[in-house]
């Protein structure tokens, strides 16, 4: 299991050695100057050296990669351009909302795809079966932005129930902020939970048809007591690999979400910071979703391992 | 029991009423907008957002923009210009302290006009205090600004927000924590969310009649729509979805205002550049260009048509449309004679704005119908400020420029659009000499005219700014003279 874990987190190091290398590369070949963007089209050229040298915009892109890295490693990761504040206290203040929001969105997909994949396996080809199917189809294909309109028309628009979006801040109390989390999270977990509820379905009639199911049934087991005792644990794989990568997902991918509900999330600050070149915090903000990405994954090798204890030795 | 009963139906009914009777006005307020501010200090960056937000709530430089435009006395009660028009002297008014409470007085203003006119200056307008000489202070409330030559806009200049006057205590944190002297004070930013800010008790003036207020940023349209629908927000300025406007237009609970803006949009086209370099292209290209449609089109039908680089509220505006009327016939044989060969490809660079998006493909389209063969490039900002505005690399391209009288831009050759003419630049430098308003209107009429009759670029139409306010909120401006958003006269009507 030691040697598993090692080979793993060397792996996971050097993915993100090189992930710097590329998103500071990628970044550098963006036309645009920081500086031109920030002072608009009456900015004279003494102006402009003067904010770039302010800026440490120039120094060449060897002292600004090491710069950034080694900022990186020690906790700090530089000023914005554009906000003049630290790197660190944005993506901080950023993940207060972004995180809650992910967890949120993750569990209650997991809450509604488990139970719904388990109940469509154990009743495979009956009515349950045909109606959670005919619903995931239906939540997979629909986009979840179009979703997150249709529900801010009912629910703020008509129903006034919620805000149409923002976020009061956890200062203003958890149930508030809970409650403007929770159209986004809804419309964010709709599409998971229907695919997680057919990789669960799927997988626990994959594992149904084992060899060691048909023992255990031939042992005197019902189909259900089969299904409990030993399918679930070995269909979670897949399930957990899913769950694995759409917490990636929800942590970055909730831009159009976070949009539609400008809700003040690492996904619009980024949106934010690509439009105004601000390239410190597109780099940092990249680089921590490529972490949490690498990290997650790793993660869930480890949960293999425990979980099927014949990876250990892989 | 029915007694009491109906002695306590008595006693709410008279508390309600009571409580109806004796209900205050709301004194808060959330405008939404759909830009946030970068930082605070409007005197280092060019983004109008953030004089949205400080502009004489916060902020309060030496004269003001009044909600038409005029320039009105600010922090500076009254002024005297010396016979030449070179010194201005400036008599500051008395007790005015910033929101830290230490005093305003002239050695703030002697600071903030010299930390704007630095060498080392990020002052993205610093050719506004090009002209000062020197900076005294006579006495705690008077200062003398020495200019190097008359300069007609001086006053004007002043009341930008690139000008406001700042306190050498609090410019370390101006960015985020912003100290002025206006009638509100910064209170809070919840950053990509909102900022808040508060009445200022110990105001020199009209104080606020509002206790509170909160700029809420909403940059996707739809999301706009959706919140001033749900009654999220009291205000949306500069609404970004004109295609929801009559659905608002229709709803009791809200008024829509339509006002104008310091925006000239045009069709830039490259001056220096075949074929735009033949006057006769570029007259014909003016002539090929049906206003309406790109009005009716691409801004849904909000937009007034100009003829030339001028706002049309300026007392001084020539309507100049004339010169530059629809007719593809004209247009047809004006590139005939320039001996342009039908279909020839231009390059057209189109900034993210829909109007210049969508202005683009009808502009593109109106063409070629006459023989010119746009081929559209969509860029972002920051690719557009790099390749067309400074590298000069486009045939045409649309844009809005929204500083205030900026007519000037035309006297500068290397401008990106490139212009060159020796007696525009002679009669604006004469403008700026010229003191007395008769004389200045008449040489403001000419300019207008004669950018129009070189076909300089296409004139479109100004940029209409649309307000969407619930109907109890009173006393916000129409019309857009400078980006601001002032809250200082605003109120619920009961």
């Amino acid at each position: 299991m030691l040697r598993y874990t090692l080979t793993r987190l060397l792996s996971l190091i050097l993915s993100l050695a090189a992930a710097s290398v590329v998103i500071f590369l990628a970044i550098e070949i963006l036309p645009g100057d920081p500086a031109a963007m920030m002072l608009g089209v009456n900015a004279q050229e003494d102006t402009l050296a003067a904010l770039r040298e302010q800026l440490g915009l120039d120094g060449t892109p060897w002292q600004r990669y090491s710069s950034w890295i080694g900022g990186l490693l020690t906790g700090d990761f530089g000023i914005s351009y554009t906000y003049r504040t630290p790197v660190a206290e944005m993506i901080g203040a950023r993940l207060q909302v972004s995180l809650p929001l992910a967890l949120y969105a993750l569990g209650l997909s997991t809450l509604i795809a488990f139970p719904a994949g388990i109940w469509a396996a154990s009743r495979r080809g009956k009515m349950a079966d045909i109606g959670v199917m005919g619903v995931t189809q239906l939540g997979v294909a629909i986009p979840n932005f179009w979703f997150a309109m249709l529900m801010v028309l009912v629910f703020a628009i008509n129903l006034r129930w919620f805000s149409a979006g923002g976020f009061p801040g956890w200062d203003a109390g958890f149930w508030a902020g809970m409650k403007a989390l929770t159209l986004p999270a809804v419309a964010l977990a709709l599409p998971q939970a229907s695919i997680l509820a057919r990789v669960m379905r799927s997988s626990l009639l994959d594992t149904l048809s084992e060899d060691y199911i048909r023992t255990a049934r031939a042992k005197g087991l019902t189909r259900a007591q089969a299904l409990w005792r030993h399918a679930l644990r070995n269909a979670l794989i897949p399930v957990l690999t899913i769950i694995g990568l759409q917490f990636s997902f929800l942590l970055a991918g909730g831009i159009i979400i976070e949009n539609v509900f400008y809700l003040p999330g690492l996904g619009r600050l980024i949106f934010q910071a690509i439009s105004a070149r601000d390239l410190i915090v597109v780099e940092s903000v990249v680089m921590l979703l490529v972490f949490a990405v690498v990290l997650v994954n790793f993660l869930v090798e480890i949960a293999y391992a425990i979980v099927d204890p014949r990876l250990r030795r892989a | 029991m029915t007694r009491i009963f109906s002695a306590a139906t008595f006693a709410s009914v008279i508390a309600l009423t009571a409580g109806g009777a004796f209900a205050q006005a709301r004194t808060d307020l959330t405008l939404a907008m759909q830009l946030e501010p970068p930082h605070l200090d409007p005197t280092s960056a060019a983004a109008g957002a953030i004089d949205s937000v400080t502009y004489s709530n916060i902020f309060e430089g030496l004269t003001r923009f009044g909600a038409d435009g005029s320039i009105n006395p600010g922090l500076a009660r009254d002024w005297e210009i010396s016979e030449d028009g070179l010194s201005y002297t400036f008599m500051l008014r008395d007790g005015v302290t910033f929101h830290d409470g230490s005093a305003m007085d002239a050695e703030d203003v002697k600071f903030s006009l010299d930390r704007a006119r630095a060498e080392d200056s990020a002052n993205a307008q610093k050719g506004l205090f090009a002209g000062i000489e020197t900076v005294e202070v006579m006495d705690p409330l008077t200062v003398k600004v020495t200019l190097s030559a008359p300069n007609g806009m001086f006053l004007f200049n002043m009341a930008w927000g690139d000008a406001v006057i700042v306190a050498p205590e609090s410019i370390e944190t101006i960015k985020t924590a912003p100290v002025g002297t206006g009638a509100f004070k910064f209170d809070s930013w919840a950053q990509g969310d909102s900022i808040t800010l508060v009445k200022n008790q110990d105001y020199w003036g009209e104080p606020a009649q509002l206790d509170r207020a909160t700029f809420k940023f909403i940059s996707d349209p739809t999301a706009a729509f959706a919140a001033t629908m749900a009654g999220d927000v009291d205000v949306f300025s500069a609404f970004p979805a004109p295609e929801n406007l009559p659905q608002f237009d229709a709803d009791p609970r809200f008024n829509v205002t339509i006002g104008s803006t310091e925006g000239e949009t045009i069709l830039a086209m490259n001056n220096k550049m075949p074929p735009f370099d033949n006057i006769k292209v570029r007259q014909a290209v003016a002539h090929a260009i049906d206003r309406q449609a790109i009005i009716d089109g691409a801004m849904f039908g909000y937009g007034t048509p100009i003829g030339t680089h001028f706002a049309p509220h300026n007392p001084d505006y020539v309507d100049l449309t004339e010169l530059s009327a629809y007719d593809p016939e004209q247009a047809k044989a004006l590139l005939k004679e320039a001996g342009v060969e039908d279909g020839l490809k231009v390059k057209m660079t189109l900034p993210p704005p829909s109007y210049a998006r969508r202005g683009g493909e009808i502009i593109a389209a109106q063409l070629r119908a006459v023989g010119l063969d746009p081929q559209i490039e969509n860029v972002e900002w920051a690719q557009w400020l790099e390749t067309t505005f400074k590298g000069k690399d486009f045939g045409l391209t649309i844009i809005s420029h929204t500083e205030p009288m900026d007519i000037a831009i035309y006297a500068n050759p290397d401008y990106y659009f490139q212009y060159d003419n020796p007696e525009f630049q002679k009669l604006m430098e004469d403008l700026n000499l010229e003191t007395d308003p008769a004389a200045r209107s008449e040489m403001l009429k000419t300019a207008q005219t004669t950018i129009a009759e070189d076909y300089v670029n296409g004139f479109l139409f100004q940029l209409p700014l649309h307000t969407i306010a619930k109907t109890e909120v009173e006393g916000l401006w129409v019309d857009m003279p400078t980006q601001a958003a002032d809250l200082t006269g605003v109120y619920w009507a009961e």
